[in-house]
């Protein structure tokens, strides 16, 4: 039974919605909601990110965008656009600090107000897909997006893990929030998967690997691909640049790339 | 009452540090679980590691404690010991599976932060160090409110030396001062990869902006070291073994090491006062 849909909501025009997640922190939640938002940007599509990370927003910064300013229209804020194209939009608690370096200190209540804000107060207009990135955990961000949410009917949630055990631990307890909030996941991505050193090419494993494949295959998800640690993936990150237009022979995107198409293909088998 | 109730329990504790960040997976739990091991190596001290992470316990799998349990007494609920004089509680103790969430709201987290600091009866200690998750909330908030009670001696405040990490660890250093808690220093960690092979460096988390370097130049805090990338130190996290036994001679671990030292130095400038006047 879905609840009431208020006739000109904000997120109608959206025609996919999904969610990055993980029980861990700093596996690459953002890096990953990033790359694919560029990716489906590639193939046509219309993307925004609603970053729901009220403590580390990252997003803006990604995009080069972190100094800008939002602003609001009759139905709600206007998300920032990236680029003239306007293809991605963005919004993010990090575009309503004054200061940037201002820690944004609230308990649980005072966040779960503003999440249910920015789900509903963004005016996107018309998107193929809303990508919403979130901090790391299983609380009340966590709780209140997928509530807030729910009469939307997001497509599901991709997770990322590392591959070491330490984070496939976190992970493990994610896949039980999905479960518990009737949230489908999409896949597992295994990021920081295996380092390639670009002087001399041997492989380490800086932090372990497999243990996203062995828990996708345990869970009886489907497995994304592996990511490996890509030097220039993080200097574009850093510099907000668009990993996927300028860099397509690093060795990040191949395995970015294959994200997304497994997205898109997941769409359509959804729309037959 | 229950101001009093924390004092009496955390009364005879000498020192605490608490080990925080802005940013997720930049090694808090790594670096608590060595600073803990590290401090713990000389007998005559008692250690105690306090993982307040609900839904993310790292802590068990480090120490090599997985699916323990609790134990209560009447004198409170018993840390469990990875050595004699090193105690360990967490949220991943009272937890039956490895597939259980906490799926809890912030004063759900509070309420069990303050027993954690209430009901645990650690005893006597010489260093209490308190893992934190990421972030600035109710958690943090918390420990800071409850652990008022006792003496804190500082923050050890974790950085990787990329901007996307710098940018969450300067307000994790702006709520220090906003809560007025000392920063005893900032970690850079994964600071850098040599290749084992060829032995060139890589910068795979590159300082665009200067690294932990400048961000401690420009707010006045102290770098107390940088920690290169090893595989090993997450092979001994995921093992549950203490990376300073399993690779000693490693650069990372001469690196924590010395890192370690100059917390210790720090907190014994501080000397412990019995009667402490709130």
């Amino acid at each position: 039974l879905l609840s009431f849909l208020p006739e000109r909501s904000n997120l109608a025009g959206v025609r996919h919605i999904l969610l990055v997640l993980s029980g861990k922190g700093g596996v690459g939640k953002s890096t990953i909601a990033t790359e694919l938002a560029l990716s489906l940007r590639h193939s046509g599509k219309k993307v925004g990110i609603l970053d729901v990370d009220l403590c580390g927003p990252s997003i803006p910064r990604m995009f080069r965008v972190q100094d800008n300013d939002v602003h609001q229209c009759d139905s709600g804020w206007v998300p920032v656009f990236v680029d003239q194209d306007k293809s991605i939009s963005l919004m993010s608690i990090g575009f309503l600090l004054e200061k940037p370096d201002d820690a944004v200190v609230w308990r649980g209540p005072k966040k779960n107000a503003l999440i249910k804000q920015f789900v509903a107060d963004v005016a996107w207009g018309d998107l193929d897909f809303l990508i919403v990135d979130t901090p790391p955990g299983t609380s009340d961000e966590h709780i209140s997006t997928v509530e807030a949410l729910r009469p939307y009917r997001p497509l599901g949630a991709v997770l990322v893990t590392t591959p070491q055990a330490v984070s496939v631990g976190d992970v493990r307890r994610e896949l039980t929030f999905c479960k518990k909030m009737g949230l489908r996941v999409l896949g597992i991505v295994e990021n920081m998967s295996g380092f390639v050193c670009p002087h001399c090419s041997e492989c380490t494993n800086i932090f372990s690997k497999g243990g996203g494949e062995e828990l996708a295959k345990h869970a009886g998800v489907p497995f994304l691909g592996c990511v490996p640690l890509d030097p220039q993936l993080s200097q574009s990150l850093e510099e907000g640049r668009d990993f996927i237009q300028e860099f397509p022979k690093s060795s990040a995107f191949p395995a970015l790339a294959h994200i997304a198409q497994q997205i898109l293909d997941g769409t359509l088998q959804r729309s037959s | 009452a229950e101001a009093a109730e924390l004092r009496e329990r955390l009364g005879a504790v000498k020192h605490t540090v608490l080990v925080l960040s802005g940013k997720g997976g930049v090694g808090k739990s790594t670096f608590s679980a060595l600073l803990a091991h590290g401090l713990a190596a000389d007998e005559a001290k008692q250690v105690a590691l306090l993982d307040v992470d609900i839904c993310g316990p790292s802590i068990p799998k480090m120490m090599g404690l997985e699916g323990e349990q609790v134990h209560q007494s009447g004198s409170g609920w018993s840390p469990v010991y990875v050595e004699e004089n090193l105690g360990v509680m967490s949220v991943g103790f009272l937890l039956s599976s490895p597939d259980d969430a906490v799926i809890w709201r912030g004063p759900k987290k509070n309420g069990l932060i303050k027993q954690f600091l209430r009901d645990v009866d650690w005893g006597e200690i010489d260093y209490l160090i308190i893992d934190t998750p990421p972030g600035t909330s109710d958690e943090h908030l918390s420990i800071v409110q409850y652990l008022s009670a006792a003496h804190i001696d500082g923050a050890v405040i974790i950085t990787t030396p990329q901007e996307v990490s710098l940018q969450d660890v300067r307000k994790e250093i702006n709520f220090c001062h906003k809560v007025k808690l000392p920063i005893i220093g900032v970690v850079e960690n994964m600071s850098g990869f040599i290749c084992p092979k060829c032995k060139n460096e890589s910068q795979i988390f590159p300082p665009t902006t200067g690294g932990a370097e400048k961000m401690c130049q420009n707010l006045n805090v102290s770098l107390l070291g940088k920690v290169p990338l090893d595989p090993q130190i997450g092979r001994s996290c995921d093992k549950g073994h203490s990376f300073l036994s399993e690779a000693p001679e490693s650069p990372a671990a001469s690196s924590y090491r010395n890192i370690i030292q100059r917390i210790q130095e720090y907190c014994d400038q501080r000397p412990f006062q019995e009667e402490k006047i709130i």
